[in-house]
Order: C-alpha cells, then sequence, then structure tokens
C-alpha cells in the first residue's frame, strides 16, 4: 500500500462494463515529507474519499477488486483509506 | 491504473492465437513517462487520452478468453476532463 493525495476525479464515458458506476481518482503518490513522488496513478474509490485528502492505496488486482466489489474486473489500484494521522517513531 | 495518451499502434504478422483480432496501442504514459504497448478493449484511437490497467486484471476485459496481455486500454477519458 503506498500514501497518496487525491489531485482529481477522472471521467470516462466509454469504458469497460465492469467499472460503470465506478468512482475513479486521480491520485498522487506522496513521500514521507508530503512531497509529491513519481507519476499520478487512478485508482477506484471505495471509502468516498474527496479531492486533497490524504489516502492509502492498494495497488494489487485482488485488493482493489474486492474493495469495490467488482470481482473479474479489470481493476489495479483503489484507494481503501483516508489517512488522519502518519507518526514516524 | 494510470493515464496515458495513445501515439501510435502495433501490428504483427505472426503472434499468439489468444491475440487474433486485438488491437496494439502505443500509450505515452501521462505527464512524463514511458512509452508501452497496450492492447484495446474499448476501440481507442490515436490522440486520446485513456487509462491502462497492469497486471494479471489486463486480462479480464477479454474473459473467458485468456489473452496474454499485461497492459489494457480499459477506458477512453472525457476530453473535458483531459487537462
Amino acid at each position: 500500500m503506498i500514501i497518496a493525495r487525491v489531485v482529481d476525479n477522472v471521467v470516462a464515458t466509454r469504458k469497460h462494463d465492469s467499472h460503470a458506476g465506478q468512482i475513479i481518482l486521480l491520485v498522487q503518490p506522496l513521500d514521507l515529507k508530503g512531497q509529491d513522488m513519481g507519476d499520478p496513478i487512478v485508482a477506484f474509490d471505495a471509502v468516498s474519499a474527496g479531492i486533497g485528502d490524504r489516502v492509502l492505496v492498494v495497488q494489487e488486482g485482488f485488493s482493489a477488486m474486492t474493495s469495490v466489489g467488482r470481482k473479474d474486473s479489470p481493476i489495479d489500484a483503489s484507494v481503501i483509506g483516508v489517512i488522519d494521522l502518519v507518526e514516524l517513531s | 491504473m494510470y493515464l496515458g495518451k495513445v501515439v501510435g499502434n502495433v501490428v504483427c504478422n505472426i503472434q499468439n492465437a489468444a491475440l487474433d483480432g486485438r488491437t496494439f496501442l502505443l500509450v505515452k504514459r501521462l505527464p512524463r513517462g514511458p512509452v508501452v504497448v497496450a492492447v484495446d478493449a474499448v476501440g481507442a484511437g490515436p490522440g486520446e487520452t485513456v487509462y491502462v490497467c497492469r497486471g494479471k486484471e489486463a486480462s479480464f476485459p477479454f474473459l473467458p478468453a485468456e489473452v496474454p496481455t499485461e497492459t489494457t486500454i480499459v477506458a477512453i477519458v472525457d476530453p473535458v476532463a483531459t487537462k
């Protein structure tokens, strides 16, 4: 799982049937200092996250599919948590 | 999954039988990533912004056929939503 920030919604009219009705987000991976790290990712939303939220993102197919209730769907990333606090020891 | 722009296509004369009839497109990851070859599942064309799925799940749009793909275009992003 990675920490990321939600930067935008993605709207696609023509898409795979199993993606219908899903909220699709563009998320920017972050490092531990909160700085942008690498290119943004397209992820489905399993927790009703909003733009600007710091979130937890899974990037593995089974976790992503089951979190949004879509089995055998081409999904490889989803937002599974909204982060309140990250504590570094 | 990630956003990309379709920048071309690839044609193979000899290929795995499960890939027959499939379209291969060149997709450049946005905003500054590399170009990869992806199988098209939605009828995308050159210049369109799309998002692709990677990994084992990339073959799911073609079930029950087992298509050997690791990157598949699964949606065309609407122009109004493209920055």
